[in-house]
């Protein structure tokens, strides 16, 4: 945290001036770890052993917070009979099928204390449709994912013991799967020593209670990985037994790495997403807005409006040509039914699926794992759009990428037609960020962009505009949802930039008077309201830009809500109605955050209560009750159709109900706790220009992780080609322990080679202690490489590209990369050149049984080739 | 009376209150004449930093329609004022002289760049973006209607304001692209 969100981790060193204890969990010894109480070195991959030995602590020593637990969370819940854990099936939880790799979730589901669908309008049409997301082809595209905050549709209300005695209860079943997740187990797997992991339970449970509370903070350290959707899993049944979420001081903090990838999130640019998490339409499952909204239909929670949504939304598209005989236009929302993530979309241009590309202020050359086989899709489109403020290296790879000196690619064989658009910077357009809480900020414009320069806004907007133009006159009906597209925002100044706050206005959405929102609970399904983005809903309160507010710090609370706006509705910390205990009353004085006045009827607290206002804690949902109404004065978790926190998934995830540690795709060591020694659920991407280094393989003997580095940015195009930063960190180098420097003859300073079964790669040594070995059951050491990856050969400072050196396997529920973790091998001296360094990276997957990774020209397969069938003599 | 002597450094550091000549005695005229680049800017804009996701606020100093200093905004309740060596070298960034400012254009097997008009660029895209529809447009797949097309896809940063992933996911929704992506995934 103190490398990547330097100016973030000023508030944990405020905390720990004010008596906090810091501990630093990281395989690399870092500036954080400088400033922590206690650095705990792990071993790569091992974070679910971590995490869950901390869980059988918190279980046996019973240092759980009881009240909260019971209330709050899912303990009570009663699991089916039907549910096998890993204990007892060597890894594997029940519902595996091995042919297809996926599981069957029907045996995860709790124990119905009802009969299914009862509070539902439609108990038919929403068995069907549990029943349609177990397809092969509807897990494979995320619905599980895009069941969101709010979590998959639970059938019927469970049975609860809350004595939490019974031994199907969420509670001893989370007992029994944890139960060897021991302190030897952890020195055994993780390499920490069990003093250690005994110094960390103890500070982190006995900083939780009512009076205190502890914080985890990650960033895709925990995100890229094979179990990555686990990891974080792992802590929130960590967080909930300790009583950590929704109140001050506690909680899961996700840093994330770029200005507003929580925005890009929120209001996605994802194949699986609309805004607001609602999922695209699936083609399988949703044929209709009927089918679409059928999951909602006496759903608990706030996505028990999901009609609202999804009309709201159809409305600020379709305008009036969204009407209720028309389905308001749902049909005009193309479908998936599959993976279509980018990484299978690259594999697709490489088999010539894809023809034209837009790379929008991404650099997947160099920021993306296997940089080769991304410059490969790039080598066969028809056409590729690069928006940039640079010549970034993936609008260049036809000239300059590396395969061109290997002699894997020529320019003159290339067919892409590449559009270099110069883009506008941050302060040459004004639009909101969203940063990692959720704020919302409003950015001024400074200066127009120079010359041919143009926002991102600017070019989509009109290049809609000359589409529609067009297609104005086309009677094709595919053409209609173009057509008939709202897609006339005011434009200001001489290059004609749309409006961006008319765009924030319409995100917001619009009530039957004509005047702008101010909570999604005014949203309708009838037609009546529209709304681009139900989440960001507030943010145009009263017509005004609330994300521009900018009241001083010194003039406000510690809350400070009136910086910015937060979503949903200005609430600056999610589920806050658990701050308070179940009557409502603070748990202790000290972590007093919201809490229920009775004489005013409502709950109140420096921030925005997470709660419907006046809801009573003492309010019991009648029978039949819908949405928010389902939800009880007592239960906190308002987006989840129980209204608990769930230590248990009964559903929604692809690979387990609860976290189990599998080792990486790529691990040097065994899988100590399971037979089955990684995710039965990864997701693989097979092809010559993907390989994967065989697990504990003694041709890829070392781990290898990737990292920021403070003075650079991602792929490097907003720090590579800026002195200053570049003078600070000139060249890429790899961190090496001084018994690795031993053991294979590095020298400080001098170059060294690292080699996977992808390609081989060089940078300079740095020998230091703060990479240290790790020593495994048996006395196996194991040893990491730690490896910045923001070089390639464009801008001020060049380097080899790391991530040339890694593969691509995916975590499933995510699509999400392993790349935090991976093997190599590591020798002196620099890599070979030309064509000699594909013979030699062939030797090594030669050596380590690995298949060909040799390719035709550009990346397709040689016996598509013709120049390599000559070659080879065919 | 001021004599030639007063106008030595070192005869100032001597004779005055000021021996280390780390104040007064170091001055001159010329020190008295400089003023901050913050202190002339014609307008103070409030921006936020492009980097990551902490969110510093940024007051962005324009004069004579030029940024001459980007720094930390001291009201912020998250940043305080403070930037990293990222967020400080913004000005770097936004004022870059190889940044590129005119479109780039290159040929299917050409060796090289060619310079194109910007509005020919955006209509050369616009057709290729409709042929490219119309070549991957499927009505149904697997027996089911999914009237979308496979022929195109994106990929954006994460630097990208919500106001224009809105736009994007808009329209490619309406042209019947799916394979949208955007580094939030990676």
């Amino acid at each position: 945290m103190a490398e990547c969100h330097p100016v973030g981790f000023q508030w944990v060193t405020e905390a720990k001036a004010r008596g906090a204890k810091i501990i630093h969990i990281d395989p690399r010894f870092t500036r954080t770890s400088a400033i922590a109480d206690l650095h705990v070195p792990i071993r790569l991959g091992t974070d679910i052993a971590f995490l869950g030995a901390l869980i059988k602590y918190v279980l046996d020593n019973d240092l759980y917070f009881r009240d909260y637990v019971v209330s709050y969370t899912n303990a009570a819940s009663l699991v089916g009979e039907d549910f096998v854990d890993t204990e007892d099936l060597g890894g594997l939880f029940s519902g595996f099928d091995p042919e297809t790799g996926q599981y069957d979730e029907s045996s995860w589901a709790y124990e119905p204390a009802e009969a299914p669908h009862a509070s539902s309008d439609d108990p038919a049409g929403a068995a069907e449709q549990e029943a349609g997301n177990q397809q092969d082809s509807v897990e494979a595209s995320d619905q599980a994912q895009t069941h969101g905050s709010g979590g998959p549709t639970i059938p019927a209300k469970p049975k609860r013991d809350e004595t939490l005695e019974h031994p199907r209860t969420v509670f001893q079943v989370l007992k029994r799967h944890f139960a060897r997740y021991t302190p030897e187990m952890v020195s055994d797997v993780c390499g920490i020593e069990p003093e250690v992991f005994e110094q960390v339970a103890k500070w982190v449970t006995s900083n939780s209670n009512r009076d205190r509370t502890t914080a985890w903070v990650y960033s895709v350290g925990w995100t890229q990985h094979s179990v990555g959707a686990q990891y974080i899993r792992t802590a929130s049944i960590l967080q909930l037994l300790l009583g950590n979420i929704g109140r001050p001081g506690g909680g899961i903090m996700a840093l994330r790495g770029h200005a507003s990838i929580q925005g890009s999130t929120d209001v996605p640019t994802l194949y699986n997403l609309l805004p607001g998490y609602l999922p695209m339409p699936h083609a399988a499952l949703h044929e209709t807005l009927a089918d679409y909204v059928a999951d909602a239909a006496g759903k608990g929670g706030f996505w028990g409006n999901k009609p609202a949504y999804i009309t709201s939304m159809l409305k600020s598209w379709w305008g009036d040509e969204a009407r209720e005989e028309n389905d308001f236009a749902f049909d005009y929302i193309p479908k998936i039914n599959g993976d279509h993530s980018s990484y299978r979309t690259i594999a697709d241009m490489i088999a010539g699926k894809v023809h034209g590309y837009f790379l929008v202020g991404e650099n997947p050359s160099v920021g993306h794992p296997n940089g080769k086989m991304n410059r490969f899709g790039l080598a066969n489109l028809d056409w590729l759009v690069v928006r940039d403020l640079q010549m970034i290296e993936s609008a260049t790879f036809w000239k300059e990428g590396p395969e061109i000196e290997s002699g894997e690619m020529a320019p003159e064989t290339i067919g892409t037609e590449v559009f270099f658009m110069p883009a506008a910077t941050h302060v040459e357009k004004e639009g909101t960020f969203t940063q990692t809480q959720r704020l919302l900020q409003w950015r001024e414009k400074a200066v127009e962009p120079p010359m041919d320069a143009r926002s991102d806004l600017w070019f989509y907007f009109h290049l809609g505009r000359i589409i529609r133009e067009r297609l104005a006159s086309s009677t094709d009906p595919r053409d209609r949802p173009v057509q008939t597209l709202t897609w006339d925002y005011p434009t200001l100044g001489h290059t004609a930039d749309p409006d961006a706050e008319a765009v924030l206005r319409e995100i917001n959405g619009v009530g039957a008077d004509g005047r702008a929102l101010s909570t999604y609970i005014d949203m309708k399904d009838d037609g009546s309201t529209s709304g681009g983005c139900w989440i960001y809903t507030g943010v145009y309160a009263d017509e005004v830009n609330q994300a521009a507010r900018r009241k001083p710090a010194r003039e406000q609370g510690p809350v400070a809500g009136e910086w910015g706006w937060a979503w949903p509705l200005n609430r600056r910390m999610l589920y806050n109605r658990a701050s308070a205990d179940p009557d409502g009353k603070p748990w202790s004085e000290r972590k007093a955050y919201v809490s229920w006045d009775e004489a005013a009827g409502r709950w109140v607290g420096e921030d925005v209560p997470d709660f419907e206002a006046t809801k009573r804690p003492d309010y019991v949902p009648p029978e039949g009750a819908q949405a928010q109404a389902a939800i009880g004065g007592a239960d906190p978790f308002v987006m989840q159709g129980d209204g608990k926190g769930w230590l248990y998934a009964p559903a929604g995830l692809v690979d387990g109900p609860m976290p189990t540690h599998y080792e990486p795709s790529e691990s040097v060591a065994e899988n100590h706790l399971y037979g089955q020694q990684s995710s039965p659920t990864i997701e693989r991407i097979a092809g010559p220009w993907n390989r994967e280094n065989p697990s504990r393989s003694e041709v890829y003997p070392f781990q290898v992780t990737t990292y920021r580095l403070t003075e650079h940015h991602t792929a490097g195009a907003m720090s590579r080609t800026l002195p200053y930063l570049s003078e600070l960190q000139p060249e890429f180098f790899v961190e090496v322990s001084p018994e690795l420097a031993e053991l294979r003859g590095l020298t400080n300073g001098e170059f060294a080679t690292l080699i996977s079964a992808r390609t081989a790669i060089e940078a300079k040594v740095l020998v230091t202690e703060r990479m240290r070995p790790i020593k495994l059951k048996g006395g196996q050491v194991v040893h990491q490489i730690g490896m910045p990856y923001h070089w390639s050969y464009a801008g001020l400072s060049t380097g080899d590209n790391a991530n040339d050196l890694l593969g691509i396997v995916l975590d499933a529920n995510t699509h999400i990369q392993e790349d935090k973790v991976s093997t190599a091998d590591i020798v002196p001296g620099r890599r070979p050149r030309g064509p000699e360094l594909l013979d030699y990276v062939e030797a090594y997957r030669m050596r380590a049984g690995v298949e060909s990774g040799r390719v035709g020209l550009n990346g397709r397969a040689p016996d598509e080739d013709p120049s390599a069938m000559e070659a080879s003599g065919a | 009376m001021k004599t030639w002597l007063d106008a030595w450094p070192v005869f100032r550091q001597l004779t005055g209150n000021d021996p280390l000549g780390r104040g007064v005695a170091a001055r001159s005229k010329a020190t008295e004449q400089v003023v901050s680049r913050t202190a002339t800017a014609d307008k103070v804009v409030k921006s936020v930093c492009p980097y990551c996701a902490v969110g510093c606020a940024q007051r962005v100093f324009v004069k004579d329609e030029q940024i001459v200093q980007i720094e930390g905004d001291p009201d912020s309740p998250i940043s305080r004022g403070r930037l990293c060596p990222k967020g400080s070298a913004t000005k770097q960034l936004v004022t870059s002289p190889t940044r590129v400012t005119t479109v780039k254009y290159r040929r299917p097997y050409a060796t090289d760049w060619e310079d194109l008009d910007l509005d020919t660029a955006m209509e050369m895209i616009a057709d290729r973006v409709l042929e490219a529809r119309e070549k991957g447009w499927q009505t149904m797949d697997g027996g089911k209607r999914v009237n979308r097309t496979m022929g195109f896809a994106s990929l954006g940063g994460a630097t990208l304001d919500n106001e224009e992933n809105y736009l994007m996911k808009k329209l490619y929704s309406a042209l019947g692209a799916v394979q949208i992506e955007n580094q939030a995934r990676i």
